[in-house]
């Protein structure tokens, strides 16, 4: 069965019919040309699919795209303001927080939403003051993106690009 | 003519990579984003069976399919059925037999991915199944087993002998060692694009590590001459080895030429594990003798690598593993045998570390074990058997550049050790954090807080049986191809006014496949002609071979032939400076117009080595590295956290700083992994756990906080003195892991990846 849904892509409007079977990552990898989001697994695993679906991370391969008629998706691509690189993809260019690149939108789409968590006061699993604002150490960093995988293992620069930022 | 100028972001400089904005905004076209309207999409029917005759293969049901443009069986290779990096022994398609699970039978292309993917399952096939063959011990020592290729079951045996065997030993200790079989686990998965020509030839835009080979083996396979079959590297989303043999080039090759249309092929994750070669697993039977002071005596060695159902690279494992068997110690007598053995697991071939990790995993537990019986450090057993400049090998040959093991152990264990553990009832919790800070209710210095402690937010213990351990791993991996391979790359550049500006181009067909090799092929350019603008084109088949992205070579020999060119264009100019003095280079080339050189660049021969002494100088460099990692165990339930890693590595000379850096993090993460996460686990041949949620790879989690030591001692026979630096982290992390969890537990753990089970079920038992 196909459905008819209108997506809100890095600020511009796309309609779409769509089977109502595609997945958010299809969509917009294979009907709406957006191939930022990588498809890593297909099965929530990996993280290289993530995107911000109205300013929250998911994993786009997780959820289907009739869900999200009306939504805003920001994906890596969509992170920079009038060409310049937003300041979470400054930050992993200049700490080398990336080789192939691969899971690297995904992670960047996650460590921004991330910060928007830690911001909001989102306590996560490392937290241990429930109600007062959190304060981004290196511990919290690695927890918020553990759902990221990076095979070629740029973790350690990864958490320097994040602590970088959440200090700035 | 000034060319002296000495630019920002030269060798040696932290030159930002040419493809990272790209990267870092998801603009970057991995070989799984191409895209041409009008293109179809092809999918692999794959065996179930590790071991079948095929009795018929019906592809009727699938072309009855709406959207369905071709259906392939080997019947329909063009030219040659096999395939294969060493051997041609591979089936493009399966040819009445099938030797492993996942082999490729058929062949779908269709106007969507899941119409191809539906096709390929009603390809109809009849199987006769066979028992399979998935010892690899029994494969190649048990001349009764039955056979997977007609030829034997042995796919290379090479012997080392030195010195004399078993004399003299006052101490002996032995040890069996096993290690798992290790995926690459790129998060890429294997994709290209085949364009039909109009020439009758294929186009084909592949993530690979080495171009030239991939298209020698298509070329004859499509019946093509090679000038018909032109690869250009799609963006490439890790390899680790794992892109060194074909996945889905000829496939997609075959169906462009039969239906006249753009075939894109894109492995799903499950797939991908079926896809490539793994890391040989490995059994290993160690003997070594010492003196009572602990000086090594003999080493005895047998090493059998399951090297799967196809040869893929298996006879050179087989000659790292023998060739480096021993370690980076000096020991006047050597007896290894090495073998790979035929078996119907998959087929294993190159992985980051390359033979040497199998062996070093072995040797590094056994000096532990001679450590023990001699009552020495682990670091003081090594630094009295460390190898130096002018050391012989076991295979006689001399290290002839530094190797300063002795003074690379002793800083590692001077370093500082990371703070007490999470459930010390005194001093700080936090490893390693970003300073102290009111932590509110939980882990107080009673009740220590679970979520530190291994098991993390699972909160699997309040500190009660959990240990601390330290534990030193040293790896030594050649660099380069060995054993008298003709081992080369190729350069073009070119200089000429761009806008007004000098610009250098760089063309070679090197495959970035994150290491950072464009970052530096521009780095030399920079240097070597001081001209500020360089592109690197990107790498093709229109150019000369560059060799594989594999065995740390490519900054070594791509780099030298960089290197070599430019010098070459330099001589050039200078020449035309002397003939026209007092131009700049702008002018020169206003006036000349653009100049280009060629060069080829080769590193010193290598000779193969003897099949019955294994004497000979097979590798042309060797690197050193050593790890000191400490972990926490939890000995009742087997978890264990990696609490630091620590690094010491010599690598001639550093090119680009935090290019190397992430180099060494990420070989030591991958090594990780192996000691205590990632193994394809294997039952009667089949694959038991392919996805991410059942074979794990390292997360952020569970990668430590780094400590690590460059040094730049220069090999004189390497362009700028460098030393291929990408794999031996990855051999030293894993004995170093292993080790501190043995110094936790007090347990033997002969067998890596480490599961919980052998920590928890022998600490109650």
């Amino acid at each position: 069965m196909d459905a008819r849904i209108t997506l809100r892509v890095d600020g511009r409007v796309r309609p779409l019919a769509l089977d109502t079977r595609t997945t958010l990552l299809d969509a917009l990898r294979d009907h709406l040309s957006v191939t930022s989001p990588k498809k890593g697994c297909d099965h929530g695993q990996c993280g290289a699919c993530t995107v911000l679906l109205d300013g929250r991370r998911v994993v786009s391969c997780l959820i289907l795209a009739v869900t999200c008629d009306g939504a805003e998706v920001t994906t890596a691509q969509g992170l920079a303001q009038e060409g310049e690189p937003h300041p979470v993809q400054r930050a992993f260019l200049e700490k080398d927080a990336f080789q192939c690149g691969f899971c690297t939108p995904g992670q960047v789409c996650s460590a921004v939403g991330m910060l928007e968590e830690v911001k909001a006061g989102h306590p996560s699993e490392v937290t241990d003051d429930l109600t007062g604002p959190v304060t981004l150490d290196d511990e919290e960093i690695r927890e918020r993106l553990s759902g990221n995988l990076c095979r070629c293992g740029a973790y350690v620069n990864i958490v320097a690009a994040l602590r970088e930022e959440a200090e700035s | 003519m000034k060319t002296e100028t000495r630019t920002s972001l030269g060798v040696g400089a932290s030159a930002p990579r040419p493809d990272g904005a790209l990267k870092v905004a998801g603009a970057f076209a991995y070989a799984s984003d191409l895209w041409l309207d009008g293109m179809l999409w092809g999918a692999t029917l794959r065996s179930p069976h590790p071991s079948a005759w095929i009795r018929s293969i019906d592809v009727g049901p699938a072309l009855a399919l709406p959207g369905v443009f071709a259906v392939l069986t080997h019947e329909d290779v063009p030219g040659a059925k096999f395939y294969g990096l060493e051997h041609a022994d591979q089936p493009v398609l399966a040819v009445d037999q099938v030797r492993y699970q996942g082999e490729p039978v058929a062949i779908v292309a269709a106007d969507h991915p899941e119409t191809a993917r539906r096709a390929a399952a009603a390809v109809v096939v009849e199987y006769e199944v066979r028992a399979a063959v998935t010892d690899a011990r029994r494969a190649a020592l048990d001349p009764a087993c039955p056979l997977v290729h007609p030829g034997g079951n042995v796919v290379r045996h090479q012997p080392v002998r030195a010195g004399s065997a078993g004399s003299g030993a006052e101490v002996v200790v032995t040890g069996e060692y096993e290690v798992g079989m290790q995926d690459q686990a790129f998060l890429g998965p294997e994709a290209g694009l085949a364009v039909p020509a109009d020439d009758g030839g294929v186009d084909l835009y592949v993530a690979t590590q080495w171009l030239h080979v991939d298209r020698d083996q298509i070329a004859p396979c499509l019946a093509l001459p090679e000038d018909k079959v032109r690869l250009t590297l799609a963006g490439v989303g890790g390899a680790f080895g794992a892109r060194e043999d074909l996945s889905m080039q000829i496939h997609a090759s075959m169906l462009a030429l039969r239906t006249g249309r753009p075939v894109k092929i894109v492995y799903g994750r499950e797939e991908s594990f079926f896809g490539h070669v793994h890391r040989h697993p490995a059994w290993m039977r160690y003997e070594h003798g010492a003196t009572a002071d602990g000086r090594l005596v003999y080493v005895k060695a047998e090493i059998v690598l399951d090297g799967g159902a196809y040869c893929s690279s298996s006879p050179a494992v087989v000659g790292n593993a023998a060739s480096l068997g021993v370690g980076p110690y000096e020991v006047e007598n050597v007896w290894i045998d090495a073998y790979a053995a035929y078996t119907n697991n998959p087929p294993c071939g190159a992985m980051r570390g390359f033979g040497a990790v199998q062996a070093c995993y072995a040797y590094e537990s056994q000096m532990d074990r001679l450590a023990a019986a001699c009552g020495l450090s682990p670091v003081e057993i090594r630094v009295r058997n460390a190898v130096s400049q002018g050391s012989r090998l076991a295979t006689g040959q001399v290290i002839d550049s530094p190797a300063p093991l002795a003074a690379m152990l002793g800083e590692l264990a001077a370093m500082p050790l990371p703070g007490p553990p999470a459930y010390a009832p005194s001093g700080s919790r936090r490893q390693g954090g970003s300073g102290a800070r009111a932590r509110g209710m939980i882990g107080t210095r009673e009740e220590p807080d679970p979520r530190r402690l291994p098991g993390g937010v699972g909160r699997t213990t309040r500190g009660e049986g959990v240990r601390r351990g330290v534990g030193y791993g040293v790896g030594i991996k050649n660099i380069c191809f060995s054993e008298g391979f003709d081992d080369y790359s190729t350069a073009r550049v070119r200089v000429e006014l761009l806008g007004g500006e000098p610009h250098a181009l760089v063309h070679t067909a090197a495959a970035e496949v994150g290491q950072g090799l464009v970052a530096v092929q521009a780095q030399i350019a920079r240097t070597e002609l001081g001209v500020d603008r360089v592109t690197v084109a990107p790498a093709d088949t229109s150019v000369g071979s560059a060799g594989s992205s594999s065995a740390s070579r490519q900054s070594y020999v791509t780099g030298g032939a960089v290197k070599a060119a430019c010098e070459a264009v330099r001589r050039r100019l200078e020449a035309l400076a002397a003939a026209d003095p007092g131009l700049s280079l702008g002018e020169l080339l206003d006036r000349y117009g653009p100049v280009e050189e060629t060069r080829e660049y080769r590193h010193r021969p290598t000779v193969p080595l003897d099949p019955v002494t294994g004497q000979g100088d097979s590798h042309t460099q060797l690197a050193l590295c050593v790890h000191r990692a400490v972990v926490d165990v939890d000995v009742e339930l087997g978890l264990v956290k990696v609490v630091e890693l620590a690094a010491v590595q010599d690598v001639g000379r550093i090119l680009n700083p935090l290019a190397l850096e992430g180099q060494i993090h990420g070989g030591s993460a991958q090594g990780l992994g192996l000691a205590l996460l990632e193994e394809i686990q294997m039952r009667d041949g089949r694959v038991l756990n392919p996805s991410f949620t059942d074979y794990l790879i390292p997360t952020i989690l569970d990668m430590p906080p780094m400590r690590l030591s460059i040094l730049e001692n220069p090999d004189p026979n390497a362009p700028y003195g460098l030393r291929g630096a990408g794999e031996p982290p990855t051999l030293s992390s894993t004995p170093a892991v292993a080790a501190a969890v043995r110094a936790a537990t007090g347990l033997a753990l002969p067998r890596v990846p480490i599961r919980p089970e052998d920590i928890a079920l022998a600490h109650t038992g």
